[in-house]
């Protein structure tokens, strides 16, 4: 492997990627909003809810509806407590998600539709990179920032959540070992995910919006599993973190197979 | 002779039901400016594309610098230059940028990398805005940088589609010397896709006339006008004087002319059958008592190649 080729066109996606206002500003305002913004809004609406006891049955009821495992876990919490420990560790766990999926979906719509968008990618193939060089660069560049910008994403959350809870917890209660696991385990896998999707999306895509677009449903699944998380019907347990990132990287291996036996000069001249 | 750089024997590309390139057969030879001519769609790009191995073929095989484009792509490919019909740069970054990220791509040494994108910057005359976005140049700046990128690596083979097709006159005469420079002096191998006839008179040893992905036409640009173009113009200067009696001479030999002569101030312009006419007809007109001149044959080019070739009219 030729990396210093590698390097170059991780190098080059992103100079150029960085220049597409529609790479950078959903990378800007997804984690700001958040992860800075919603963790106040949450822990602030908690606090009121429970100081007004307006919906303290509903939220009484909520309570009730949890999985043992998750009541077990909020356990060492007074009711009010347990309200905001839910919502900023439990419910938006599943949306952190959307963080790594979106960044690499975006970053892989320019890398690959957007070449095809620009016609960069013919005088790219008549270099000396080989199909698997290019395949890895162009993977490893739209994956490396959606793992980064992810993990600056959980520290800010880290802090703002802390912060957010302190007047009502008084003590650091963020990262559970769920969200070390959710972050450092589930994170790159959702990541590898969100841009083996855009491969096969940015193959039949007119652009870069057209690829986004397209890819964009890639986030369905989190969003289910959001739903699933606020409805009850399962909470994200360490155990459950691990599986389903286990789920994913299997899922990413068996794709990743499929588009790398796709990725080849002959069919990306064809069809790029 | 040594072997030849470009061996192509029965390459063929189909794209569902149409045959791309079809059967194609010729050798380039070390140092020569290989012309490869056709109308659009007549398989030039897609034969670039299958000698670099970019494409597969659907039959046939090829050999270029000893290397077979299939299965030694990479190999080739560092040994190549390309440039495309389109310039494919990256609008977003400079120029400066842009063959920077080409010389990593070709394994340029490092310490040579900077030197020689300023020299390539400066011969292309885009030293002054090597440092400003590709994507605010002109269209003969983008061409003039996409060929600078294609030479980066000092290519044995120099594949150029179409490569002076954006460019002003005295852009393309600049890339023209440049072709010539780097065949004669630097014993590159050129293989010059055009549609532009008067480039390839110009530059080629050898062409190539394809049309529907099949080779019509292969021989240097004399020996494809004496084999295909079989009627010959030639200026006939007589004594002024004579004018009259020449004009009525001529009317004595329809069997050699085509068409009536056309008079331009003293000259006659004739078209004959045919290079063979020309003693009858001069000894008819010594005999007639004219006293010719000149009688020059004008070289046929490869413009009217083409057009018999296509069965067009010129």
């Amino acid at each position: 492997m030729n990396t210093r080729a590698i390097l170059a066109i991780v190098r080059k996606d992103l100079k150029v990627a960085v220049q597409n206002k529609g790479v950078i500003l959903p990378i800007i305002i997804l984690p700001l909003v958040l992860f800075v913004v919603v963790p106040w809004i949450m822990a602030y609406g908690s606090s009121l809810a429970t100081a007004t006891s307006t919906s303290f049955s509903n939220v009484g009821e909520m309570l009730e509806r949890m999985p043992a495992g998750l009541l077990n876990e909020l356990s060492g919490y007074t009711p009010d407590q347990q309200l905001i420990v839910f919502t900023l560790v439990y419910m938006l766990a599943p949306m952190f998600l959307i963080m790594p999926l979106m960044v690499s979906s975006v970053f892989a719509a320019d890398s690959f539709a957007g070449e095809k968008e620009r016609k960069t990618l013919e005088a790219l193939l008549f270099t000396p990179t080989t199909d698997r060089e290019l395949f890895t660069a162009k993977l490893l560049g739209a994956w490396v920032t959606a793992v980064t910008v992810a993990f600056l994403s959980f520290v800010v959350y880290a802090v703002m959540v802390n912060a957010a809870g302190w007047q009502s917890i008084g003590h650091l209660f963020f990262p559970t070992w769920m969200w070390v696991a959710l972050v450092f385990w589930v994170t790159p896998a959702v990541a590898g995910l969100g841009l083996v999707v855009m491969v096969f999306v940015s193959v039949r895509a007119q652009g870069f919006q057209d690829a986004n677009q397209t890819g964009g449903l890639v986030v369905l699944p989190v969003l289910l599993l959001m739903v699933g998380q606020i409805s009850g019907v399962m909470y994200f347990s360490l155990g459950v973190v691990l599986f389903v990132g286990l789920v994913i990287w299997l899922l990413d291996i068996v794709l990743l197979w499929f588009a790398g036996k796709s990725f080849h000069r002959g069919e990306l001249m064809t069809k790029f | 002779m040594s072997a030849p750089v470009i061996q192509i024997s029965s390459l063929s590309r189909r794209f569902g039901e149409k045959n791309a390139v079809d059967h194609l057969t010729l050798d380039v030879q070390a140092g020569e400016i290989f012309g490869f001519l056709g109308h659009n769609g007549a398989g030039k790009t897609t034969t670039v594309r299958l000698l670099n191995g970019v494409l597969e073929p659907t039959s046939g095989n090829a050999k270029v610098l000893g290397l077979d484009p299939l299965t030694e792509g990479p190999a080739l490919r560092a040994r190549t230059g390309v440039l495309t019909e389109t310039p494919s740069l990256d609008e977003r970054l400079t120029a400066r940028d842009n063959l920077s990220f080409y010389a990593d791509l070709y394994s340029v040494p490092r310490r040579d990398v900077s030197g020689r994108v300023h020299s390539l910057l400066t011969e292309f005359e885009l030293a002054e805005r090597a440092d400003e976005r590709v994507g605010g140049y002109s269209k003969g700046m983008k061409q003039r940088l996409a060929l600078a990128r294609a030479l980066l690596h000092k290519p044995e083979v120099l594949f150029l589609d179409e490569p002076t097709s954006a460019l002003d006159p005295v852009a393309a005469r600049h890339v023209h010397s440049l072709v010539e420079d780097l065949a004669r002096r630097e014993s590159c191998t050129v293989f010059l896709c055009t549609h532009n006839l008067v480039e390839a008179q110009k530059l080629c040893d050898r062409v190539a006339v394809m049309e529907h992905g099949r080779l019509v036409a292969l021989g240097t640009p004399s020996e494809l006008t004496r084999q295909y173009v079989k009627r010959l113009d030639v200026d006939l200067e007589v004594d002024p004087a004579q004018m009259e009696l020449a004009l009525q001479t001529l009317q004595q030999f329809p069997q050699l002319l085509i068409g009536p002569p056309k008079q331009e101030k003293d000259i006659l312009t004739l078209t004959l059958s045919g290079r063979e006419a020309i003693p009858e007809l001069l000894s008819g007109l010594v005999q007639k008592g004219l006293h010719v001149y000149r009688l020059a044959p004008q070289e046929a080019n490869l413009e009217e190649v083409y057009f018999a070739l296509n069965g067009g009219t010129q």
